[in-house]
C-alpha cells in the first residue's frame, strides 16, 4: 500500500469554535488541550494577552483568539478550553470557546487563501461534512506575535 | 580516533594554563630575576605543548614548543628577560588564546600558523649562545628521568595485588572452561601523558575489539575520571595471543609499557583476603615517589598534582547538569509550597503532620542552599585576565597605573560570573582611560605618580558587591551636564535643577560618552549603558560615588543566586505579587493624613526621610472595582519600604500575605511583559503570581 502518499496529501485537523464559526488548527502544532484555569493577568503586556497559567511547572502565557481576531469577549463556560501549542520552541495558549473534534482533511478539500488577502491568519478554507473551517495559519500567528 | 569527548577537559585546562601563564610572565616582567616564575611558565607551556599534541592541534604544538624552548633557556641561564621578549611572550599567549577560539567555536585550531610570531620566538633563542646543548640537555634529563621511575617501580605485576570478587573469578573460570585465555595486564602510561583517562579509554577500547575486559584496578569510571596513578591493572578473557594483546595495548601512544601475563585465578575465597591488605602496601609504597621526582625534576611534580583527585577533591561537574539538579530543586520547592498550603486546610489539627511538614521544609531549604553552593564560583575565573589587562593598557596609553584586587575567593552563582566579565573589563576600561589623569597630569597636581585602580569584591549578606574604583580626577557634574544639555539629552533648565546624583546617572544614558577624544579602549559612546542593562538584567544594580579631583568609584551589587529566593507575598486589589525580600527595607503602615505632596507626588515622611510613594495598583493597573475593601480612606495604608542603593521608596499594597520561598520562573517567549515585572512563580495552590522588580519603581 502506498500509504505515506496517502498521508502527504491528508492532514489532522483539530475543530475549534468561535461564535458559530469554526476554526482547525494543524494537529502537529498542538501540545495539549487543557480547561480553563485561572489565568494571571500581566499588566502592561500586548492586549490580547490574557496573562499567564501554571502548566505542570511551566508559565505559559494565554492569548485570546477572540481579541486577535477582532472579536469581543465571550463568557467562558464549561466548554471553554485552552490549547497549548508549540512554535518556535515555546509554547502559548489560546483560549478557545469549544474544542469539537479532530477532523482528516484531504488536500483537494482545502481551498488556499493567498498571503496578500487581508486575513493572513489563514492558510486556506477547509470542506468537512458541507461544512466550512477556516484553517489558522499558526507559524504567521506566532510570527506575528514577534514581530510587535 | 575519538577524542572529541576529552575536548571539553582540554580546553578548560588550556584556559588554565594560559590563565597561569599570563599571572606568571606579570611576575616574570616586574622580577625578571624570580627562577620560580620561570620554571611555573616553564611547566605551564610544557602541558600546553603535551596537551596540544595529545588533541592533535599541531600549530598549537608548534607555537607552544617554540615558547617553551625560550623558556628553556631562561631556566638555563642562557637568556634574560627583557621587555621585548615579555611583549613577544604576551603575542604568543594571545595567539595560543586565538587558536583555543577557534577550537571552542568548531573544535578545529584553525589555519593561522603565526609564523611571524614563531620568528621572533626562534630569534630571541638564537640569541642565546647554544641552544642545540640545552635541546639535549632537556632530552638527557626526560631519559634520567623515566630510567630514575623503572628503578623504583619494583614490582610491575601490579595486578598480582588487585582484589578480585567472587563473582568475577566465576567468569574467568567459565571462560577459562569454554578455551579461552585469562590475562592479567598491567599499563604505565608515560609520565609526561597529560589526558590520561584519553590513553585509557584507547587502551580499552583496543583490548576490547580482541577480547572481554572482565574487571579494571581502578574501576573503569575511576579510570574514566582520571582517578588514577600512571597505572591501571585489567583482566581481559579473549582468544587471542598473550602478545598479540601486549601489542594492542602498546600500540596506544603515550603507553609506556604492558606488563601481561596469563593470569593464574586464585581458587580459594581465604586468598582474596591478605590480597585485600596489598594495595595500601602499595599506595604508601607509591606515595613517597612523587616527593622524591619532585625534587629531582620540579618541572613535573604540579602538573602531576594538578590531576590527581587525591590532592585536589574536586570534580568536574557540566554546568547542564548543575542547571538540571537546581530545575529539580525548584520543582521540590514548588511542591513543598503545595503540601504547605493543603496542610493549612485540611490537617490544621494534626501536629504530627505539621511537625513533618516543618522537617521537610528545611531539608528543602538546606538542599537549596547546598545546590547553590555547588554552582558558586568564585570571581578569581573572572577577574585574574584583569592584571594583564590593565598592564597592556598602561602601555597602549601611556599612563603608568596599577591594579589593586581584593575579594577575588568571593563567589557568586556560575551564571551571574559569566555574565559579569565584560561589565567589568568595561568599568576597568572606563578607569583607565578616562579616570585615570596622565602620568604629566598626575605629577604635576602633585598626586603619585603610578595611578591606582581597584577591583574590590565582598559579600553582603545576599547580595555581592564589587567596587571598581580609581584615584583619578573623578567625574567632573558640570561637565556632564553641559555635555548632556550639548547632546540635547536635557535642558539647560532641567540641568540648573538636577543633583549631583541625577547628572552622574547622566552617564549610564544610552550614547553618552564624556570622553574629549575618542580612543580605541572606550569612548565609543557605548558603555555604561549597556554595563547598567546587563548588570540589571542579573537582578543587580550599578551606581557610582566620585569626587572631583579625588577618583570614582563603581558600585555593582549582585545577588548570590537568581533561581530561587526570598519574597514577601503582597495582595494588590485582589491580585498576588511577590517582593523579593532583598530589597526590602520595612513594612509601615501610614496614616492617610500624613500623605504629603510634593511636585504634586505622594510622599511620606518616615523617621526624617522623605520617601516617594508608589501605589502598586495604578501602576499595575489593577482595576479596584471592590472599592469598600481596596480603598478604606480611613485606615491605614499598608506600606512597604524598598531600597536601591541609598535610595527608597514605599509601595502601597493592599494586603500583607507573608513571606515565601520562591522559584523564579521567565513568562513565556512571546508575551510583553514590562521591566517592572521580573518574571512569575508558582504559588502552592498552583497559582502562578508575579514578581515585581522594585528597582524600576524606586
Amino acid at each position: 500500500m502506498d500509504n505515506n502518499q496517502v498521508n502527504a496529501n491528508r492532514k489532522q485537523y483539530i475543530i475549534l469554535r468561535f461564535d458559530s464559526e469554526q476554526y482547525g488548527i494543524d494537529i502537529s502544532y498542538i501540545d495539549n488541550i487543557v480547561r480553563l484555569q485561572p489565568i494571571t493577568r500581566v499588566p502592561h503586556s500586548q492586549p490580547y494577552f490574557l496573562g499567564v497559567i501554571n502548566l505542570r511547572g511551566e508559565i505559559i502565557p494565554v492569548m485570546s483568539m477572540r481579541r486577535k481576531f477582532e472579536l469581543d469577549d465571550a463568557e467562558n463556560t464549561g466548554k471553554t478550553r485552552i490549547l497549548i501549542i508549540k512554535a518556535e520552541n515555546a509554547k502559548i495558549g489560546i483560549l478557545v470557546d469549544e474544542v469539537r473534534e479532530v477532523v482528516t482533511l484531504d488536500e483537494e478539500d482545502i481551498e488556499k487563501i493567498t498571503a496578500d488577502d487581508s486575513r493572513a491568519y489563514l492558510t486556506g478554507v477547509g470542506k468537512y461534512n458541507d461544512t466550512l473551517i477556516s484553517l489558522i495559519n499558526i507559524s504567521g500567528l506566532v510570527a506575528d506575535i514577534d514581530n510587535e | 580516533m575519538d577524542l572529541s569527548q576529552y575536548l571539553e577537559i582540554f580546553i578548560d585546562e588550556t584556559k588554565e594554563h594560559l590563565q597561569t601563564l599570563n599571572d606568571q610572565v606579570l611576575i616574570l616582567e616586574a622580577e625578571p630575576e624570580n627562577i620560580d616564575t620561570v620554571n611555573e611558565i616553564f611547566r605551564a607551556a610544557h602541558s600546553l605543548k603535551g596537551m596540544a599534541g595529545t588533541m592533535g592541534f599541531k600549530r598549537m604544538q608548534r607555537l607552544t614548543h617554540d615558547m617553551e624552548n625560550v623558556f628553556s633557556e631562561i631556566r638555563n641561564g642562557k637568556l634574560n628577560v627583557n621587555a621585548d621578549m615579555v611583549d613577544i611572550v604576551f603575542k604568543c599567549l594571545d595567539a595560543i588564546e586565538g587558536y583555543l577560539t577557534n577550537i571552542i567555536e568548531s573544535a578545529d585550531e584553525g589555519t593561522e600558523d603565526n609564523e611571524e610570531l614563531i620568528g621572533l620566538l626562534n630569534d630571541a633563542l638564537s640569541e642565546s649562545t647554544d641552544a642545540a646543548p640545552a635541546e639535549e640537555k632537556k632530552k638527557e634529563q626526560e631519559t634520567e628521568k623515566s630510567s630514575s621511575e623503572k628503578a623504583d617501580g619494583e614490582d610491575r605485576c601490579k595486578f598480582r595485588s588487585v582484589p578480585i570478587a567472587d563473582f568475577e573469578k566465576n567468569a574467568m573460570l567459565e571462560a577459562k572452561g569454554k578455551g579461552m585465555h585469562v590475562y592479567a595486564a598491567t599499563v604505565y602510561i608515560q609520565e609526561s601523558c597529560l589526558l590520561k583517562a584519553a590513553r585509557a579509554f584507547l587502551v580499552f577500547k583496543g583490548v576490547e575489539d580482541k577480547g572481554e575486559v572482565i574487571k579494571s584496578y581502578p574501576s573503569a569510571q575511576d579510570i574514566e575520571d582520571e582517578k588514577f596513578e600512571l597505572d591501571f591493572s585489567m583482566f581481559i578473557v579473549s582468544e587471542k595471543s598473550l602478545d598479540e594483546i601486549k601489542t594492542t595495548i602498546e600500540n596506544v601512544s603515550e603507553i609506556e609499557e604492558a606488563v601481561i601475563e596469563e593470569y593464574e585465578i586464585p581458587d580459594t575465597a581465604t586468598e582474596t583476603v591478605p590480597k585485600n591488605e596489598e594495595p595500601k602496601n602499595n599506595k604508601t609504597e607509591e606515595a613517597p615517589k612523587p616527593v622524591v621526582s619532585e625534587k629531582k625534576e620540579e618541572k613535573k611534580a604540579p602538573a602531576k598534582a594538578a590531576g590527581k583527585p587525591v590532592v585536589n577533591r574536586s570534580v568536574r561537574v557540566d554546568i547542564e547538569k548543575l542547571d538540571d539538579l537546581m530545575n529539580l530543586v525548584s520543582e521540590l520547592i514548588i511542591a513543598k509550597n503545595g503540601l504547605v498550603s493543603v496542610s493549612g486546610v485540611a490537617a490544621a489539627n494534626d501536629q504530627k503532620f505539621n511537625e513533618q511538614i516543618e522537617y521537610l521544609e528545611r531539608i528543602t531549604t538546606n538542599l537549596h542552599e547546598s545546590v547553590m553552593k555547588t554552582r558558586m564560583v568564585p570571581i578569581e575565573s573572572v577577574v585574574n585576565r584583569f592584571p594583564r589587562m590593565i598592564r597592556d593598557l598602561s602601555k597602549k596609553l601611556n599612563k603608568e597605573m596599577e591594579l589593586i584586587m581584593t575579594g577575588e575567593d568571593t563567589e557568586l552563582d556560575r551564571t551571574v560570573i559569566d555574565e559579569i566579565g565584560d561589565p567589568l573589563m568595561h568599568m576597568l576600561r572606563n578607569a583607565a582611560d578616562h579616570g585615570l589623569e596622565s602620568t604629566i597630569d598626575r605629577l604635576r597636581i602633585g598626586k603619585p605618580q603610578v595611578g591606582t585602580i581597584r577591583l574590590d569584591a565582598y559579600q553582603d549578606g545576599n547580595n555581592v558587591t564589587i567596587e571598581v574604583s580609581d584615584d583619578g580626577s573623578g567625574i567632573d557634574v558640570e561637565k556632564i551636564k553641559q555635555k548632556a544639555i550639548d547632546k540635547g539629552a536635557i535642558t539647560e533648565e532641567q540641568a540648573e535643577y538636577m543633583s549631583e546624583k541625577e547628572a552622574v546617572d547622566l552617564l549610564f544614558q544610552p550614547a553618552f560618552s564624556t570622553a574629549e577624544k575618542i580612543s580605541d579602549v572606550s569612548g565609543r559612546g557605548v558603555g555604561l549603558d549597556v554595563v547598567k542593562n546587563k548588570i540589571e538584567g542579573l537582578g543587580g544594580d550599578v551606581e557610582v560615588a566620585s569626587k572631583l579631583g579625588e577618583g570614582t568609584t563603581f558600585i555593582v551589587r549582585l545577588p548570590l543566586t537568581l533561581a530561587i529566593i526570598q519574597a514577601l507575598m503582597v495582595d494588590v486589589c485582589g491580585e498576588k505579587y511577590a517582593l523579593p525580600l532583598n530589597s526590602i527595607v520595612t513594612l509601615e503602615e501610614i496614616l492617610p493624613e500624613d500623605i504629603k505632596y510634593v511636585h504634586t507626588k505622594e510622599v511620606i515622611n518616615l523617621r526624617g526621610t522623605v520617601i516617594p510613594l508608589v501605589r502598586l495598583n495604578e501602576v499595575l493597573d489593577v482595576s479596584s472595582d471592590d472599592d469598600e475593601e481596596t480603598n478604606p480612606d480611613d485606615e491605614g495604608l499598608v506600606v512597604v519600604i524598598v531600597k536601591k542603593g541609598d535610595k527608597q521608596a514605599g509601595l502601597v499594597i493592599s494586603k500583607l500575605i507573608g513571606q515565601q520561598e520562591i522559584v523564579i520562573k521567565p513568562l513565556g517567549k512571546f508575551i510583553h511583559v514590562p521591566k517592572l515585572i521580573s518574571g512569575a512563580t508558582i504559588l502552592g495552590n498552583g497559582d502562578v503570581a508575579l514578581i515585581i522588580d522594585s528597582n524600576t519603581l524606586v
